[in-house]
């Protein structure tokens, strides 16, 4: 039901990440996420300059049900964040792995991102949670 | 919800259906190590005659003495249809009626209320209501941590003119957060808080500056001053305010160029009785920007899917059945039945009545001044404008002067020497609109009277301060 594209990493905690040329990656919240929040109403961005650790909250979604941790899948730095979602929330809904992207950021260490999922193996995470 | 009331056949028939014996059995599932049996250490029951004549006993402690202290909950004329409508069932009795499918009318009570203490403060967004005034300066601060994200000290400017018990209760609540509440001094001829005092402070990271109107001597601050000081310096600005008061004073969203951030208040004044302390409430306004960092319950006004106008609770992801740890409080009700009185109270009332009474509070406290301090032995201790409380100094120590007065069963006012020992034999005193001319003469020829037995020729008593 929901996609999950192929030339994406994932994290267990539902984040996306791609690679970006210049080194950088770019994070959001994977589709089945969104799918299950429900209609987002607020997205709180991490603030440009932030430092963040692997697995550390620095962003928070909110939907008419939930407000939901997003966590940096890899250390590093904040380097952009997407102020368009704070007129338009639903973005994430609509367009999670587009337009719904939530900020960009430079790792420390490349090596990280070996520890998060390919798109098949989050497919198989997700199947074990879903029961 | 109607009484349903259910017979021993009833009872028999759901056990049948459920399969149980008894409803003893029902409690099967607690471990037998868990249940207390007779609680010891409680003494036998009283029957309903002799617990009536206890009570009785002790409601005759209660005085009714002619009041002139305030310090924080004023004695104010309650309308008798106040308390009507509040104690009718379907307010009193009721128990967290926050659901949209059954509670309209609780929610649309809420939300009138909201909309009337954003008229009185001047800001954009209200909540519910939180317990009191002075949890309600412990919430405002760590929400003004939480929302001024360009600060990381937690570092709070609160001057000394903010009420004591405020400052206690702040300091137990955030002092584990890692917050520290840093004092300010006040000027000892003006009673309020000077720019010089908030000077020192200047290059430092403060989250946030508290700033007390009128402070806890019932002195008026210098708020656009001092907000426009706070904003220069990245710190977010705290209004703590009489919500009587405001229908006189410039309200907090409009201190200084950009307005305070927050206000919050102790809301007795607004149609709850004294009661010997509590229940009372709290309230808290703050500017849209920062209404997602605000506690509380907060109710919103929408359209079903019929279109059709309809109040719900909004905002409800930030509350602590949801974000659990991560919640802007732990707070998660509000104080629904003084919220009644107080909606309804202000409906009465209504602007123009609100602000006869604050003027009428004015007036008297003004004159209840005059009458005392006619005496050479009372005097000012301020010389600033006061709103309806004013400090006065007394040639004679406090307790020579409040003791034959209660005696008289007159309540001469707050005894300021222990938390403002600098200020000598301080008394502060305060006559609201329920105080008549002659109340007030009342207060002065008695303490006239004091102070003429003591200070007859022989009797080693201080003259009036030069």
């Amino acid at each position: 039901m929901s996609n999950i594209p192929d030339d994406l990493k994932y994290s267990k905690s539902h984040e996306w990440v791609r690679v970006n040329e210049d080194g950088s990656v770019t994070v959001g919240i994977s589709d089945s996420a969104q799918d299950q929040l429900g209609d987002m109403v607020f997205i709180e961005v991490p603030e440009v300059g932030q430092t963040v650790t692997a697995e550390e909250a620095c962003a928070v979604v909110e939907s008419v049900k939930a407000a939901s941790d997003v966590y940096a899948p890899v250390s590093g730095d904040i380097i952009e964040v997407n102020e368009a979602l704070s007129d338009a929330p639903e973005t994430v809904n609509q367009d999670a792995y587009g337009e719904g992207w939530l900020f960009r950021m430079q790792p420390g260490d490349a090596t990280e991102l070996d520890a998060l999922l390919d798109a098949d193996a989050y497919q198989a995470f997700l199947d074990s949670e879903s029961h | 919800m109607p009484f349903i009331p259910h017979s021993k056949t009833d009872v028999s028939e759901m056990l049948a259906t459920i399969g149980a014996p008894n409803i003893e059995a029902l409690f099967d599932e607690i471990p037998a190590g868990l249940r207390t049996g007779k609680l010891s250490g409680v003494p036998e029951g009283l029957n309903e005659q002799e617990i009536t004549r206890l009570m009785l006993e002790r409601a005759e402690q209660d005085g009714r003495p002619l009041c002139f202290m305030g310090a924080g909950a004023y004695d104010h004329h309650v309308p008798a249809a106040v308390w009507e409508i509040t104690t009718r069932g379907e307010f009193y009795s009721a128990y967290t009626p926050y659901q949209a499918e059954a509670s309209q009318g609780t929610l649309q009570l809420i939300y009138e209320f909201q909309t009337m203490m954003t008229g009185l403060t001047g800001l954009d967004a209200s909540n519910a209501s939180l317990y009191d005034g002075a949890s309600g300066l412990a919430e405002a601060v760590l929400m003004a941590v939480r929302a001024n994200r360009k600060s990381k000290s937690r570092r709070i400017l609160m001057p000394k003119t903010v009420h004591p018990h405020y400052r206690k209760t702040t300091r137990t609540i955030v002092d584990n957060q890692g917050i520290e509440l840093v004092e300010l001094p006040y000027s000892p001829a003006g009673g309020n808080t000077l720019e010089e005092a908030l000077q020192a402070h200047a290059g430092e990271d403060i989250a946030a500056v508290v700033i007390q109107q009128p402070n806890f001597f019932g002195i008026l601050e210098d708020v656009d001053v001092l907000t426009d000081w706070a904003h220069s310096q990245g710190a977010l600005v705290i209004a703590v305010v009489n919500p009587v008061s405001l229908a006189l004073l410039k309200p907090p969203g409009h201190w200084g160029s950009a307005g305070a951030d927050i206000a919050c208040g102790e809301g007795q004044p607004l149609g709850v009785p004294l009661m010997a302390g509590g229940p009372y409430f709290g309230f808290m306004c703050c500017k849209q920007e920062f209404v997602r960092q605000m506690p509380g319950r907060i109710v919103g006004r929408t359209l079903d899917r019929d279109g059709l106008e309809g109040f719900t609770l909004t905002l409800q992801a930030r509350e602590q059945h949801i974000r659990r740890s991560k919640a802007t409080s732990n707070i998660c009700t509000n104080q629904g039945l003084l919220v009644t009185a107080a909606t309804i109270h202000m409906s009465l009332l209504g602007a123009t009545g609100l602000q006869r009474v604050a003027q009428a509070c004015h007036d008297n406290t003004r004159k209840l001044v005059a009458a005392l301090t006619a005496s050479e032995h009372v005097e000012p201790v301020f010389d600033r404008p006061y709103f309806h409380e004013a400090p006065l100094r007394l040639a004679l120590p406090v307790d020579d002067i409040a003791r034959p007065l209660q005696a008289h069963n007159i309540l001469p006012g707050y005894d300021l020497r222990q938390e403002y020992p600098e200020l000598g034999e301080a008394l502060l005193v305060c006559a609201t609109e329920t105080r008549t001319d002659a109340d007030i003469a009342t207060y002065a020829d008695h303490l006239n009277r004091i102070f003429a037995t003591r200070t007859t020729a022989g009797c080693p008593v201080k003259p009036k301060m030069a």
